[in-house]
């Protein structure tokens, strides 16, 4: 199984290391010729969003990531990989990819001094222990989008056709299970 | 419950990687900055270039500039204080600034000490020449270090030179046997846990950035080759001749390091550089503050 991770910013180093725990292979998407590879998964990790979604579309990689989940490619965004995904970002930033029929709001807790951890339930999972960084949250969500994981009463996670997305970071913590869910899922799609 | 606040900055820092943190004095630079791709900003009165020019003492910054650089952007907002001022450092976390930067740029308040930073909720990054000044900072609470570098010369020799020791002695360090970190640690002035965790891991326990005389591409390209994890440019970007399209080609420089026909490309037309200041002509040595007097 390999997965590609997108490497143009952020915390990308600890996906890849979590999924060669789990014994899957992960390659870098950082430039277009990345993408002619072939590979079972994508990963859009925690990072800044406006940096990635302005680094994807002037190194060329934009079109070639959104057709690839739109053909269906089993994708899991992180936080700032989340708000990659997102429809809308409330506040009316422009989107990015817009493959995901939700809206975001970032920086929904505020600064640094928001951050935090807490302990919910993930639909399919179990328990996890979730990690906050500056994170945003989906504010609302659209047809056929399952809510996966809520936190203090705000969606968190959810699950549309081949896409997970989360607004915490399951990357930066020891627990692998979303991890392993998410390759799963790579298995019984492709 | 302190140690999940720590770990949260920590993990602050790894979204940072991959990055360019810019140094900005206004909110439209601010702007600039954030069009360009910066991860973060540095919000400060005055780039290392000018402090160095003008003489004199350099503190904090105006909170209310950098209130209105916080309204201005979305990412994250890093200001400075001086080196063991802890009230500076209190005002700032009380504005709640993302990272704190206890900085040799400013004048350092505190000839001995540095500030106790596990009393602060916000987190801080610090600058080392090697990896014992590293280990010492992160004992103090530092959630992210930097290579001091020389700031606001536009002269990448410090930077790499302190890139390059820390390396050396990280790897010297994964190469020993156990009994004989004891005496690393002394050596290096560090916690022995600190020391053992690098014997481990063969990294710092923390995100490490390159910083001072970052100013082209290709001077990024090389910290990152050297293991850097992102950049900070002070000087660099504002004191040159066209800052949008400079800052916009470090940080796809930062991102594809290791593709030398892209950075030929990103290096192209970029008008004036700044200037800057060889080693031999510098009269004022910030790298050297903060520890100058402690070992």
């Amino acid at each position: 199984m390999k997965i590609a991770v997108l490497a143009v910013q952020g915390a990308f180093a600890e996906h890849e290391k979590m999924l060669s725990d789990l014994g899957a292979d992960s390659i870098e998407i950082r430039k277009k010729s990345d993408l002619e590879q072939d590979f079972d998964g994508l990963i859009l990790p925690g990072g800044e969003s406006t940096v990635m979604g302005k680094l994807i579309r002037e190194l060329d990689i934009f079109e070639g990531l959104r057709g690839r989940i739109e053909n269906g490619m089993p994708t899991l965004g992180t936080c700032a990989g989340l708000i990659l995904m997102a429809e809308k970002i409330a506040g009316g930033e422009s989107p990015h990819l817009a493959t995901l029929p939700v809206t975001v709001k970032r920086n929904a807790y505020g600064r640094q001094l928001g951050s935090f951890t807490t302990k919910a339930d993930v639909s399919g999972i179990g328990r996890l222990q979730l990690t906050f960084i500056r994170a945003p949250y989906v504010e609302s969500v659209g047809k056929g989008v399952d809510v996966i994981a809520t936190a203090g009463g705000k969606i968190v996670g959810v699950k549309y056709k081949n896409q997970i997305g989360v607004a915490f970071h399951p990357e930066v913590t020891k627990n692998t299970a979303l991890h392993e869910y998410f390759l799963k899922m790579c298995l019984s799609i492709c | 419950m302190e140690n999940e606040r720590y770990n949260l900055n920590k993990e602050l820092a790894q979204m940072l990687k991959g990055g360019v943190i810019m140094d900005v004095t206004t909110p439209e630079q601010a702007v600039i900055a954030q069009e360009a791709g910066a991860c973060a900003v540095m919000a400060l009165e005055r780039i290392p270039a000018d402090i160095r020019a003008a003489g004199g003492v350099a503190r904090m910054s105006d909170p209310k500039m950098i209130k209105e650089i916080q309204n201005a952007v979305s990412i994250p907002v890093m200001a400075k204080c001086r080196i063991g001022h802890f009230a500076e450092a209190q005002i700032l976390e009380a504005i709640e600034i993302d990272y704190i930067d206890e900085s040799e740029v400013l004048s350092p308040a505190d000839d001995v000490y540095h500030i106790d930073k596990t009393k602060f909720k916000v987190p801080f990054v610090c600058g080392a020449k090697d990896l014992g000044e590293a280990l010492r900072r992160i004992s103090e609470g530092a959630s992210m270090i930097r290579t001091k570098g020389e700031p606001g010369t536009g002269d990448i020799v410090q930077a790499v030179r302190h890139m390059r020791k820390m390396n050396k002695e990280i790897a010297r360090l994964t190469s020993m046997r156990e009994d004989e970190l004891f005496n690393a640690a002394k050596e290096l002035g560090a916690p022995y846990e600190l020391v053992r965790y690098v014997h481990e891991n063969g990294r710092l326990p923390v995100v490490n950035f390159a910083a001072g005389g970052v100013a082209t591409p290709a001077d990024a390209a090389l910290m990152m080759q050297l293991g850097a994890e992102g950049v900070f440019v002070g000087s660099g970007i504002f004191e040159s001749g066209n800052p949008q399209k400079r800052a916009a080609s470090i940080v796809k420089a930062v991102t594809n390091y290791n593709d030398s026909k892209l950075l030929a490309e990103l290096s192209e037309d970029l008008g004036e550089a700044m200037v800057g200041i060889n080693e031999q002509e510098i009269e004022l040595l910030m790298s050297i503050r903060g520890e100058s007097g402690e070992r």
